[in-house]
């Protein structure tokens, strides 16, 4: 059984359904369908046409599914049609599926689990368990988000463009848990397969920008699980041949000379893949990056990462500068605070700084990190007149 | 997406708009109350938001370690002062306007006289997973 090969072809058979007429929502419980069937028997008798055979078996329980229907709703003349003979045009229904379950009337985490399940051929079951929530609560966001993009098709709502497809890709990526399916990893095949089928400078930056932290996981994290900052990363861990990809996408996109947010975050994190060490980065170049980044639209959050940059381009006191021009509310401001004013000398507010970030700390991950940090800080800065000094 | 605690509580949070005791209720508005739970429940199910939902009991004690080779420490009853937890459930929702939104409508559960209980909830926000993109 290759599972790779089924969800591979998952959006190209819906499409082709969908190609065909098929509403989406019945469409993709047929595939669904399919694709269990498909396990169930392919190991004993493998296909030879496995894309033919998934879009036949699909096709016939899609018409099973539209007559159960029908039998109640009394519109199965409008559907069961043969289908028009000819090839279908996968490239652009496959495209067209992409966009459809990353639909704007949909919220960020309906679109999220819509585009694993029907683009990225994961079953319910998966989804749930990667977002930490009962199947049947997944089976609900999914379904319901089947019925808003149908409603939002009635109203005559278009779906979105590749844009609102990135956004939802770049969430996969980012947000993910680490349970069994591996949510960046399958962020980086969809993005991959979806380079295939729009030719856009974006899409090559984003799967860059995937590509680029992804080369840096095994370096991120310590065996127990602790966050390593990138400055203490062992670089040898890197994964070298996705940097070279990474960075061969990039420079292939920005050739185009079209310039977007993805384009310019991967721009950043190809300097930080092209240092042999954090002092080595070309920090001035990292805050053009971010600069150009700004002027294609306020980010609060590049802001910061931007003023982290400043201070290992200018110096600390200027990165404190910068710092204090960026909304103090947005996440991470404190922990960056607290990182240079270290950098500045200024142990002891630092380490009340890093204390305060641990507090307000979005993961566990995050908050372990920090809370080292202030102990760390507080072991060099000695007690102070307000603490219990402990034993010696 | 980011999941919320909704904590009940048997004592220790402000007095509820509509603080009447629930064993002086007349027994359809225990009903009604108990179905508004239900419905609650199943209808976050059916919004793909729902996690998980646990009742405790009033019943508890304080347990410690008390040493190599020894047996834990107990003490109780608790006393009646403490903060006690009634129940929970816990939900995966968009941002925190539909936590608060979502607690507001579990606060409306129908109490004494059918008007709305105006219990005081207490929401608490769970730790996600930390970003991949950090630069």
């Amino acid at each position: 059984m290759d599972e790779a090969l089924l969800r591979r072809l998952t959006p190209e058979v819906t499409g082709v359904l969908v190609g065909r007429g098929a509403d989406f929502a019945t469409a993709e419980d047929a595939v669904q369908e399919a694709l269990l069937e498909a396990v169930r028997t392919w190991a004993d008798e493998p296909p030879r046409d496995p894309k033919g055979w998934l879009v036949t078996v699909a096709w016939r329980r899609f018409l099973d599914l539209v007559r159960s229907d029908s039998a109640r709703r009394r519109r199965e003349d409008l559907v069961t049609d043969e289908p028009e003979p000819g090839a279908p045009r996968d490239t652009d229904d496959t495209l067209a599926l992409y966009v459809l379950c990353a639909h704007p009337a949909l919220t960020p985490a309906s679109a999220v689990a819509l585009t694993l399940r029907a683009v990225g051929g994961l079953s319910t079951r998966q989804v749930a368990a990667a977002y930490l929530v009962p199947e049947s609560t997944m089976a609900q966001r999914i379904s319901r988000a089947k019925r808003t993009v149908a409603e939002a098709g009635l109203r005559g709502e278009g779906p979105g463009d590749l844009a609102t497809v990135l956004r939802v890709l770049y969430l996969v990526f980012n947000e993910g848990h680490s349970g069994d399916v591996d949510l960046a990893a399958e962020a980086i095949r969809l993005t991959r397969q979806l380079a295939v089928l729009a030719d856009h400078p974006e899409v090559g930056g984003l799967l860059a920008l995937m590509l680029l932290h992804h080369a840096r996981r095994p370096a991120r994290t310590r065996a127990d699980g602790a966050l390593v900052p990138l400055a203490e990363q062992d670089r040898s861990l890197w994964d070298t041949a996705m940097i070279t990809e990474g960075v061969a996408v990039l420079q292939a996109a920005l050739a185009r000379d079209v310039l977007g947010p993805m384009q310019a975050q991967a721009a950043v994190a190809a300097l930080h893949a092209d240092a042999p060490s954090a002092a080595e980065t070309d920090w001035v170049q990292v805050v053009e990056w971010y600069d150009e980044l700004l002027a294609l639209g306020e980010d609060p959050v590049a802001r910061l990462a931007r003023a982290v940059a400043v201070g290992e381009a200018d110096g600390p006191r200027a990165g404190l500068r910068a710092l204090a021009e960026v909304d103090a509310g947005v996440p991470r401001w404190t922990a960056a605070s607290a990182y240079l004013h270290e950098r500045d000398g200024d142990v002891t507010t630092a380490g009340r700084l890093y204390a305060e970030a641990a507090a307000r700390a979005g993961s566990l991950a995050e908050r372990d990190h920090l809370t080292r940090q202030a102990a760390r800080l507080r072991a060099r800065s000695g007690p102070s007149a307000e603490d219990d000094p402990g034993p010696a | 997406m980011a999941k919320y605690l909704l904590l009940k509580h048997y004592r220790g949070n402000p007095a509820s708009t509509n603080d009447v005791p629930m064993d002086q209720w007349e027994p359809d508005e225990v009903d009604a109350h108990l179905r508004y739970m239900d419905d609650f429940a199943d209808r976050l199910r059916g919004s793909g938001e729902f996690v998980d939902s646990q009742a405790l009991l009033p019943d508890g004690l304080w347990v410690r370690y008390d040493g190599e080779g020894r047996p834990p420490v107990t003490d109780g009853p608790f006393p009646e002062t403490k903060d006690l937890i009634a129940g929970w459930m816990i939900i995966d929702v968009d941002d925190r306007a539909r936590a608060v939104e979502l607690a507001g409508e579990l606060s409306a559960a129908p109490g004494a006289g059918g008007r709305p209980l105006g219990e005081w909830l207490e929401v608490r926000p769970l730790y996600g997973d930390a970003p991949t993109v950090t630069d």
